[in-house]
């Protein structure tokens, strides 16, 4: 059960030998993925037919590879702003909601919190729809009352961002308020006695102490803004994010080129992953979380 | 934790005052978000699966939706079929997750216990679309699974091995598994190896202290394990589109084809409401039977 007690050898290692079952079976789809994307055959499956980079640099079609595929790197373009978007507002808003719930005391307070907290429990299919719905209920009534045509409350970039922001708002003010509630008030409180103004306390020590999970939650936001499928397919319009294209070419049967792009997307992810794990460590504040 | 966090707030908003304008002014992101992106569009989702469409522009209240969702076997079977298959997603993906959780949490130790750890967070961080690709890759007829069993001779033709509902559950439990691990890991890490030892010393098997030691410790966090992988499994809506087969229908591919490919919005919502009512009602219950609130299981 644990080291200490003794233990058959033969259970050891049949508990090794699960858990080694286990890990293959996690890293299985990823291996296939990140090495088929050299294999050089039109298809991304067997058999392997040796090794080629013409689906990250290919010029040609069929043999159009990734860097010179206009349509993936728009979409790759589209995310990229949709996530920056995405994640700029609702560290911001996540910002406020931390100072306003651990700070604060107004009438309604907890029944706002598991408001916030809604969005966890919300599944994306829904989300999406009714943001779909009710944008274009908005965008209806103006036409009809107004004669003006809120072209920015059709699908499109702009009704993505806001699905988005809906649910990872809430990310980020449980990751923000989590730093917050760790804060010593009291040198909020000395720099007040110093003549700090209350914006000045909190820009010159109360900011710079959020700053890793703010950095942190940033990250995870992005992440989850590119890689987001369920709520960006029910408002997306003509110009499509790198995960719908991506899923339109799956559908429709596809060159290992977007092997290619998982490839990148996998190192990249991994690498912001990383970071935001390295910026939230903490020596002072354990389980900065 | 909700309430912990209200009382040390009001002390500290006593320590440094702030004006009413303040809290107003801090206030309004959040009303702003809620209301805008979370409150009214539910509502309005609501409305509009409450009403019928008479012309252009024109619609009367009316329970024609749910009464078609009702009378309809296909849709009231797939509703069915997703939340049976949920639970089952979500058992098998708690008695596969449960032994590697307390692997990592007791059995091993140091370095390769956080390495282990991290490698469970990986695929996470990929996207779903990814992840479901490599199982096509592995699965599907000239894949690599059908091609290794062809070479070791166990089969003599491709086999074709996506498009079933048994794809389906591996694709479902792999999606889902990093949420069943973390709350697992974390419950189990509290748990004190002297009660696992006391309980040996008294002569107690290995299933007996699963039993009555460590299962019941571990009870909150397999209960917000399995919340969490209900609920994502429940709404999952790529892994059933690609590895699913042609019958084998998820509600939120028939929320989809409403609200895309039929148009009709009006069904739709009200299918997307009744997603989010039997979402809700087996979160509540999990809660309640698991005693813990919301704020408990995101943390």
């Amino acid at each position: 059960m644990i080291p200490s007690l003794p233990q058959s050898k033969f259970s050891t290692r049949l508990y090794a030998a699960y858990i080694t079952l286990f890990f293959i079976y996690l890293a299985a789809p990823l291996v296939v993925v990140g090495v088929f994307a050299f294999n050089d055959s039109l298809f991304p499956s067997m058999p392997w037919n040796g090794v080629t980079f013409d689906w990250f640099i290919g010029t040609e079609a069929p043999r159009l590879g990734v860097f010179n595929d206009g349509q993936l790197l728009e979409s790759i373009g589209y995310s990229g702003f949709i996530a920056i978007c995405v994640t700029l507002l609702s560290v911001f808003v996540g910002t406020c909601n931390a100072f306003l719930f651990e700070r604060h005391t107004f009438p309604g307070k907890n029944v706002l919190y598991i408001f916030a907290l809604m969005p966890l429990v919300i599944p994306g299919v829904i989300l999406g729809i009714s943001i779909l719905i009710f944008t274009n209920s908005i965008a209806n009534g103006v036409e009809d009352s107004f004669g003006l045509d809120l072209d920015f409350l059709r699908p499109g970039l702009f009704i993505v961002i806001m699905g988005q922001f809906a649910f990872v708002t809430t990310i980020t003010t449980l990751v923000i308020s989590a730093r917050l509630r760790k804060f010593d008030t009291s040198l909020e409180e000395a720099a007040l006695n110093l003549g700090a103004t209350k914006w000045e306390a909190v820009k010159t020590i109360t900011l710079p102490f959020l700053k890793p999970a703010m950095i942190g939650a940033g990250i995870v936001c992005f992440l989850m803004s590119f890689e987001n499928f369920n709520t960006t397919l029910m408002l997306v319009g003509s110009d499509s994010p790198l995960t719908i294209t991506m899923f339109d070419r799956l559908k429709q049967g596809s060159t290992p080129a977007l092997n290619a792009v998982s490839l990148i997307l996998m190192v990249v992810s991994g690498v912001l992953a990383l970071i935001s794990v390295f910026v939230q460590r903490d020596k002072k504040v354990p389980d900065s979380e | 934790m909700s309430t912990f966090q209200m009382t040390s707030g009001t002390e500290k908003s006593d320590t440094i005052p702030m004006l009413k304008l303040g809290t107003f002014l801090l206030m309004l992101p959040l009303l702003l978000w809620l209301f805008l992106l979370i409150i009214l569009p539910h509502l309005d989702l609501l409305t509009v699966s409450l009403r019928e469409k008479l012309g252009y522009r024109e619609y009367a209240f009316s329970l024609q939706n749910y009464i078609e969702f009702f009378t309809e076997p296909l849709y009231w079977n797939t509703f069915v079929r997703t939340a049976v298959m949920s639970i089952v997603a979500t058992m098998i993906t708690l008695v596969i997750g449960f032994p590697v959780s307390y692997y990592i949490a007791k059995v091993i130790k140091g370095k390769k216990r956080n390495l282990l750890f991290m490698m469970c967070l990986i695929p996470f961080w990929v996207s779903e679309l990814v992840r479901t690709f490599g199982w096509m890759i592995l699965l599907r007829e000239s894949g690599v699974i059908s091609s290794f069993l062809q070479w070791a001779g166990l089969v003599d033709g491709p086999v074709e091995l996506l498009y079933s509902d048994a794809t389906l559950m591996v694709g479902l439990v792999y999606t889902s598994m990093l949420f069943m691990v973390v709350p697992l890991v974390s419950v189990l890490d509290t748990l004190d190896d002297s009660l696992i030892e006391a309980g040996y010393d008294l002569g107690g098997s290995t299933y007996s202290i699963l039993r009555e030691i460590v299962i019941p410790h571990a009870m909150p966090g397999i209960a917000s394990g399995c919340i969490v992988v209900f609920m994502l499994t429940l709404g999952n809506y790529l892994t059933p589109t690609l590895l699913g087969g042609k019958d084998s229908l998820w509600f939120t591919e028939q929320i989809y084809n409403q609200f895309i490919t039929r148009f009709n919005w009006e069904s739709g919502s009200a299918f997307g409401f009744l997603l989010l009512f039997l979402s809700s009602a087996i979160v509540f219950v999990g809660l309640k039977l698991s005693r813990q609130t919301l704020a408990d299981t995101v943390k």
